[in-house]
């Protein structure tokens, strides 16, 4: 039972507002010894691990050239080309863009996500289908913004185990192959059908929901202009 | 030469060192000294990882996060453009300027499809031949791109290299046994006659381990030989090829829903300059919730 203080640390340290990076190191710590690790042993896994898992930053490399767009406008243009789209709404288009990620990733193609697409392409365009020319509040902002992420995720969590070589199937053939069960990836890959449509169709009525609930606002804000 | 990760890691560092000198250069960064040093030990990591031994860059890390607790890192001047000439220049250059951000992910397309090196490495290269596109395009020079790039990264600040924090995090866990005792907690309380109730078990254990741990491959391993095994697939005989596929999907409900899964949800509201952090999180909540029944409902119907 002592081992779980790690994970007590960080629902209590996240509850509390405290920095994640300062609850991360005190759970670590605090797991680690009553792993029976020493400190020196603990600070080297630390460096282990974050050596090997670099890549999960590799994305620093797209800033530059997403930055230097911007400079040039490449917000104010999604914007622009969505305004000039007759019947593109937000949930639309993130919609779509669920759509393209889940088939992209059912074929096993990783390309990017939130800092390529999202950031500067997705959501300006539907920043700019809410707006239609006026500012938006923060608050809003935020929640097109959250918005547009999800459909990022959706999209790639439930696409990419319909790829017959997916990382995750490859796991789970490991494990169940090391408990004595011979299982085959195709058929694992066609049984993560059904949740991708699943999600395909919750995601439809969520962002059909959104559509609706932004359309609302803007008529509310609009008669309080008047 | 073969171009390997390695090579795009180095390219990394090389861009943070840049970053660290300019934060440091920066005098209207009230912070410049904190967030040079932040970024340049960062960069160190990346430059050479493999080199230094791995208790020091632990040491590094603990810095790091030192530094970001003490709220040492800030944000400085970077000649951004006004709202007026980003719009002039949306007009002049219209939608050539989608071109240099799709420039990335074909590449990185073509390299992952058509060359051994790998999505990883393609990703790099692509943000390479971006930056090519957008120089020419644009007639400014690498500096203002590199500029332009610190600006986002100071927008992101510390979250930036919470992902590699939550795995080394994950990985003491591991050491520490943390799953195996959580696994054995859940197998002790489930009502183990009824198949219902031990693939309820096994999907939401899937989803909370996986909130706790922030990543459904570390959690599925433990989990799976925990509960899915022993409860779902040896007492009641469920297919394992079907149940583990659904379980790692439980998982990803639970990735949906955790800041712990970083790289997924709190650097997208960093990214994105959101307010709220958690926001992303908030949108997701209300999909993850039902798609956990779907999946309990999918394999007690299909896996038996």
């Amino acid at each position: 039972m002592i081992r779980l203080v790690g994970v007590l640390v960080v629902i209590v340290g996240l509850g509390l507002r405290l920095n994640p990076l300062l609850v991360v190191i005190v759970a670590g710590f605090s797991s680690g010894l009553a792993g029976g690790m020493g400190p020196y042993e603990i600070l080297e896994a630390i460096g282990t691990a974050f050596v090997t898992n670099r890549y999960m930053s590799l994305f620093i490399l797209t800033l530059p050239v997403i930055g230097l767009l911007e400079r040039h406008g490449l917000r104010e243009q999604a914007e622009l080309f969505i305004m000039k789209l007759k019947g593109a709404t937000a949930g639309r288009i993130m919609l779509l863009y669920m759509v393209f990620r889940q088939a992209t990733s059912a074929v096993g193609l990783q390309l990017g996500g939130h800092p390529t697409f999202i950031r500067p392409i997705i959501s300006p365009m539907a920043e700019g289908a809410v707006a239609k020319g006026r500012t938006l509040p923060q608050a809003v902002l935020d929640e097109i913004r959250g918005m547009a992420a999800a459909a990022e995720n959706y999209g790639n969590f439930f696409g990419q185990l319909i790829f017959i070589a997916a990382g995750g199937l490859l796991l789970i053939k490991g494990v169940m192959e090391q408990a004595g069960y011979s299982v085959d990836l195709l058929s694992m890959a066609l049984y993560a059908v059904p949740t991708a449509l699943a999600a395909l169709a919750l995601a439809t009525v969520r962002y059909t929901m959104f559509d609706r609930r932004m359309k609302n606002l803007s008529l509310e804000s609009e008669e309080e202009n008047r | 030469m073969k171009i390997t990760l390695d090579h795009m890691y180095v390219v990394t560092g090389l861009l943070l060192m840049v970053f660290a000198l300019r934060s440091f250069l920066d005098k209207n960064n009230a912070k410049r000294v904190g967030t040079a040093v932040f970024w340049a030990l960062y960069g160190v990591t990346f430059l050479f990882g493999k080199i230094i031994p791995d208790g020091i860059i632990g040491g590094m890390v603990v810095l790091m996060a030192v530094i970001a607790s003490c709220k040492g890192l800030g944000s400085g001047f970077y000649g951004e453009a006004s709202k007026e000439e980003k719009t002039r220049e949306a007009k002049k250059f219209g939608n050539r300027l989608f071109l240099p951000t799709l420039i990335i992910p074909v590449v990185t397309f073509l390299v992952a499809k058509f060359t051994s090196l790998g999505a990883l490495v393609g990703l790099g290269l692509g943000s390479i031949a971006g930056l090519i596109a957008v120089v020419l395009l644009t007639g400014n020079g690498i500096g203002t791109a590199v500029n332009e790039g610190r600006r986002l990264i100071d927008a992101i600040g510390w979250a930036v290299i919470l992902s590699q924090f939550l795995a080394a995090l994950g990985f003491l866990f591991d050491k520490a046994g943390v799953g195996g005792v959580i696994a054995q907690m859940v197998s002790s309380v489930v009502p183990t006659g009824s198949a219902l109730a031990t693939v309820i078990a096994y999907c939401v254990g899937m989803a909370l381990f996986t909130m706790i741990m922030g990543n459904a491959f570390a959690a599925f391993a433990v989990i799976t030989t925990g509960i899915g095994i022993p409860l779902v697939i040896v007492m009641h005989g469920a297919n394992p090829a079907i149940a583990g596929v659904i379980g790692m999907l439980s998982g990803y409900c639970g990735t949906l829903m955790t800041p712990m899964a970083a790289n997924f949800n709190v650097v997208p509201a960093a990214l994105l300059e959101m307010e709220d952090k958690n926001g992303v999180i908030k949108a997701q909540i209300a999909t993850a919730v039902p798609m956990l029944c779907v999946n309990i409902a999918l394999m007690y119907f299909l896996a038996f």
